[in-house]
C-alpha cells in the first residue's frame, strides 16, 4: 500500500481540505507546529511525562476469562481505554492538543462533543494547562449526557448548547468551525476524532496510535503472539484508527470496524455510513457520507451519542476501499444487550460507544478456535451512560 | 469576455462600483426568488449572486442559516435552480453566480453541474468551502467552459495565499472583510485599503468586499477602498420578514454611483475585532 496520506492530507481519493479560506493559515500553522513539535525531544518528554503521570498510561491488556468461556469460543482481551483519567481514549488527543496549543501560543480551546466524552477531555486539557475553554454541544446530546455537561463545568469550561439542526454532534461541529473561523486569532479547535481537515485525521491517529502500539507490546508479552482478530467501534473513528493502525502491516491480523446500526439499515435510523452513505465533503473531509439525492446531509440515529455522526473518517475509507479494515455495525438492541454482559459477567461498565465493538465480539467469539485470540477496544466507560440505559430499561428486568 | 468582467468593465468606465446582492434560492419559494431577482435588477444591483441552500452551511451566520432551512423546507435543490436560471433568462441578462456549498456538486456531478449551469446562462460559482487546491478538477471544468471561479480571501490570508487564489480566481475576487461568518458584525481593519490594492495588484482582477456589509453607509466606506460590495444577509434578512426590497437594495447602491474617495469613517473602528 502507497504511503498515506500525501502532502495535502489526501488518502487516495479521500480526506483533503475543504474549508473556507479564512481558516487555510490555521491549518497549515497547524500542520507546521505539529511537524516540528512531533520531532522537539521537550515536547515529546513532556508527553510522555503526562501520559504516564496523568492519564495512567499504559492502559491494562485485560484477559477476559469469563467472558471468553461463556462465549465458548477466542480467547478475549480488553485493551481498557476505559481506564484512562476522564474515562476514555480521548484524552489521548484533546491532552496532547492542548500542550501543542499552548506552545502555540494560543489563549483558547474551543471543541465539539458529542457523548462528551472529547468535551470533558479537552476542558481537562484546558484546566491543566491555564487555557480558556468552550465547548459546543448538541441540545439533544446535553440531554442525554447530563452527567459529562456538569463535569465539563467543574472543570471550568463553558458548554454552549447547540439548538440548530438535529442537535447532535454533527451541528456542534459546524459551531466550533463558525467560531474558530471568528477567532482563528487566539484559539485553537481541539477536533475530537479522526475526522475534519487536513492535519487533523493524521495528527489524531498518530495522537491515538498509543493504543495500538501499547496492545502490541502487550500481547506480544502475554500471548507471545499476534492477535487474530481487532474490533473497535466507529463513530469519527479515532478509538478504532488508534488501535488498527500500528497493526496495518501485520497482514495476520484480521481488523474490524463497528459502526452504530442504530435501529437497523432499512428504518433509515442509524450512522452506518459504510452500509448506506456515498462519497462526499462534511466538515473539511472527502468520505463516506450519509446524505440525500439533494447532497444535503442526512440525520443519523444512535443510541450512543459518540458514534452519531453522518460521516466517518477518511483513513477508514481508504482501508474499507483497499479492504484492509472490514466494517459492519451493530444495532441499538445488541449495544445495549452487550453493555450488560460486559457489566454483569466481567464487572466492566462500558460506555454505549464501545459496546458496539462489544457487541460485535460476542457474535464473532463463539464460532472461532480456542486459541485464537481477539483485542477489542474498550475505549470509554459507562459511567456517563449509566442514566439513559436505566431510562431504556426502565420497565423491564436487568 | 464573461457578463461578470463585462460588468465590471462598464462600471469602471462610468465611475461606479458594483453592487452584488445576495439571496437564498427558494426562499421563501422558488417562484418568489425569480422575482426577487427582478426586484434586485430593478434596485441597482450589478450582479446577483443566488444562494443554493445546504444542510450544513459552515461559512454562513443565523440569517442564512435559517434561509437555507427554509429552502429546503420548500424542495430547492441544485437541479431546480439550474432551471430557475434558465427561465430567468428570457427575462434579464444581469450576470448570475451561484453560491453553493461543494457536498450538493459533487453529489450532482461535477461534470453534469458545469454543463447544466453553463447551458442555463450561469455565469460564475462561488464555493465558499472549497479551497483552489481542492478545486482543481471543478476549476478545469469551468475554464473550458467559460464559466468564472470566484474564490475568496480572508484578512488572515497570507502572501502564498494571496497567490494561489488568485491563480484560480476568474471575475471577480471575494475578499472577506472579517474573520467570521456571514451576517456578523462588520468590523474593518485599519490597513484594509493597502491590503485591497495589494490583491487587487497580484490578481489583476476587480476585488469586491463581503460578509457584515448591512447599511448604505458601511457600503460606502467599503466602496471607497474596492471594486464592489456585496450585500446578502441583510437583503435575506428582510426577505425574511416579508418585506420589499427594493428601496434597501436601491439606498446601497446610491452611494456606489460616484466615485467615493473619502476616508473610511463608518465601519472602520481602528482596530481589529479579534471575538
Amino acid at each position: 500500500m502507497k504511503k498515506m496520506p500525501d502532502k495535502k492530507g489526501h488518502f487516495g481519493p479521500y480526506g483533503g481540505r475543504y474549508v473556507p479560506e479564512t481558516l487555510m493559515p490555521a491549518l497549515l500553522e497547524l500542520e507546521k507546529s505539529y511537524s516540528r513539535l512531533r520531532k522537539d525531544p521537550k515536547f515529546k518528554a513532556e508527553m510522555n511525562r503526562l501520559m504516564s503521570q496523568y492519564v495512567g498510561r499504559p492502559t491494562p491488556l485485560y484477559f477476559a476469562s469469563r467472558l471468553s468461556e461463556t462465549l465458548g469460543g477466542a480467547k478475549i482481551y480488553f485493551k481498557r481505554e476505559d481506564l484512562c483519567h476522564t474515562g476514555a481514549h480521548k484524552i489521548n488527543n484533546a491532552l496532547t492538543q492542548a500542550v501543542m496549543a499552548k506552545r502555540m501560543g494560543k489563549k483558547r480551546l474551543i471543541a465539539e462533543t458529542g457523548a462528551g466524552q472529547h468535551g470533558v477531555a479537552t476542558a481537562t486539557g484546558a484546566a491543566m494547562m491555564g487555557l480558556a475553554c468552550d465547548i459546543y454541544m448538541g441540545t439533544e446530546d446535553i440531554r442525554r449526557q447530563e452527567l459529562n455537561v456538569f463535569r465539563m463545568k467543574l472543570l471550568g469550561a463553558k458548554v454552549v448548547p447547540v439548538d440548530i439542526g438535529s442537535r447532535t454532534l454533527k451541528d456542534a461541529i459546524n459551531e466550533a468551525l463558525r467560531d474558530w473561523t471568528t477567532n482563528v486569532g487566539d484559539t485553537h479547535y481541539v477536533l475530537g476524532t479522526a475526522f475534519g481537515p487536513h492535519p487533523y485525521p493524521v495528527m489524531v491517529r498518530n495522537f491515538q496510535s498509543v493504543i495500538g502500539r501499547e496492545a502490541k507490546r502487550q500481547i506480544l508479552k502475554q500471548e507471545g503472539r499476534l492477535p487474530d482478530c481487532l474490533i473497535a467501534c466507529v463513530g469519527g473513528g479515532s478509538n478504532s484508527i488508534g488501535l488498527f493502525y500500528p497493526f496495518l502491516k501485520d497482514e495476520s491480523v484480521r481488523m474490524i470496524g463497528v459502526e452504530a446500526g442504530g435501529t437497523g439499515i432499512k428504518s433509515g435510523q442509524h450512522a452506518a455510513r459504510f452500509a448506506g452513505g456515498s462519497l462526499g465533503v462534511l466538515q473539511g473531509a472527502k468520505s463516506y457520507l450519509l446524505q440525500n439525492e439533494d447532497g444535503n446531509v442526512l440525520n443519523t440515529h444512535s443510541v450512543s451519542a459518540g458514534l452519531d455522526y453522518a460521516s466517518i473518517g477518511p483513513e477508514h475509507a481508504w482501508l474499507r476501499d483497499n479492504k484492509r479494515v472490514e466494517y459492519t455495525y451493530a444495532l441499538d438492541d445488541e449495544a445495549l444487550e452487550a453493555f450488560k454482559t460486559l457489566s454483569s459477567i466481567e464487572g466492566i461498565i462500558p460506555a454505549l460507544e464501545s459496546s458496539h465493538a462489544v457487541a460485535e465480539v460476542i457474535k464473532l467469539a463463539p464460532a472461532m478456535k480456542k486459541k485464537q485470540v481477539v483485542i477489542v477496544n474498550l475505549s470509554g466507560r459507562g459511567d456517563k451512560d449509566v442514566q439513559q440505559v436505566a431510562e431504556i430499561f426502565k420497565n423491564s428486568e436487568l | 469576455m464573461g457578463r461578470i468582467e463585462t460588468r465590471f468593465k462598464e462600471l469602471k468606465e462610468k465611475g461606479e462600483k458594483a453592487l452584488i446582492a445576495y439571496i437564498m434560492a427558494g426562499d421563501p419559494s422558488l417562484s418568489a426568488t425569480s422575482r426577487l431577482v427582478l426586484d434586485l435588477e430593478e434596485a441597482g444591483a450589478d450582479i446577483v449572486e443566488l444562494g443554493v441552500p445546504f444542510s450544513d452551511p459552515v461559512a454562513d451566520g443565523p440569517t442564512i442559516q435559517r434561509a437555507a432551512g427554509r429552502a429546503i423546507g420548500k424542495g430547492a435543490n441544485l437541479r431546480k435552480i439550474i432551471s430557475l436560471v434558465q427561465k430567468l433568462r428570457k427575462k434579464t441578462s444581469i450576470p448570475i453566480i451561484l453560491m453553493t456549498y461543494y457536498n450538493p456538486v459533487l453529489h450532482y456531478g461535477e461534470q453534469q453541474f458545469i454543463n447544466d449551469a453553463v447551458s442555463a446562462g450561469v455565469d460564475g460559482i462561488i464555493i465558499p468551502d472549497l479551497i483552489p487546491d481542492e478545486g482543481e478538477y471543478l476549476i478545469h471544468l469551468c475554464r473550458g467552459n467559460g464559466l468564472d471561479t470566484v474564490f475568496l480571501l480572508a484578512p488572515t490570508s497570507t502572501p502564498e495565499r494571496v497567490e494561489i487564489v488568485s491563480r484560480s480566481c476568474t471575475g471577480f475576487l471575494y475578499y472577506v472583510s472579517i474573520t467570521g461568518i456571514t451576517g456578523a458584525k462588520l468590523m474593518l481593519a485599519r490597513g484594509i485599503k493597502k491590503r485591497i490594492k495589494e490583491i487587487s495588484k497580484i490578481s489583476g482582477m476587480p476585488v469586491a468586499v463581503g460578509f457584515g456589509v448591512s447599511t448604505p453607509e458601511e457600503a460606502a466606506d467599503i466602496a471607497a477602498v474596492s471594486d464592489g460590495v456585496i450585500v446578502g444577509s441583510a437583503i435575506v434578512k428582510r426577505i425574511e420578514e416579508g418585506k420589499d426590497i427594493r428601496p434597501f437594495v436601491a439606498s446601497l447602491k446610491k452611494p456606489l454611483k460616484k466615485n467615493i474617495k473619502k476616508p473610511l469613517k463608518n465601519a472602520l473602528r481602528g482596530k481589529e475585532k479579534n471575538r
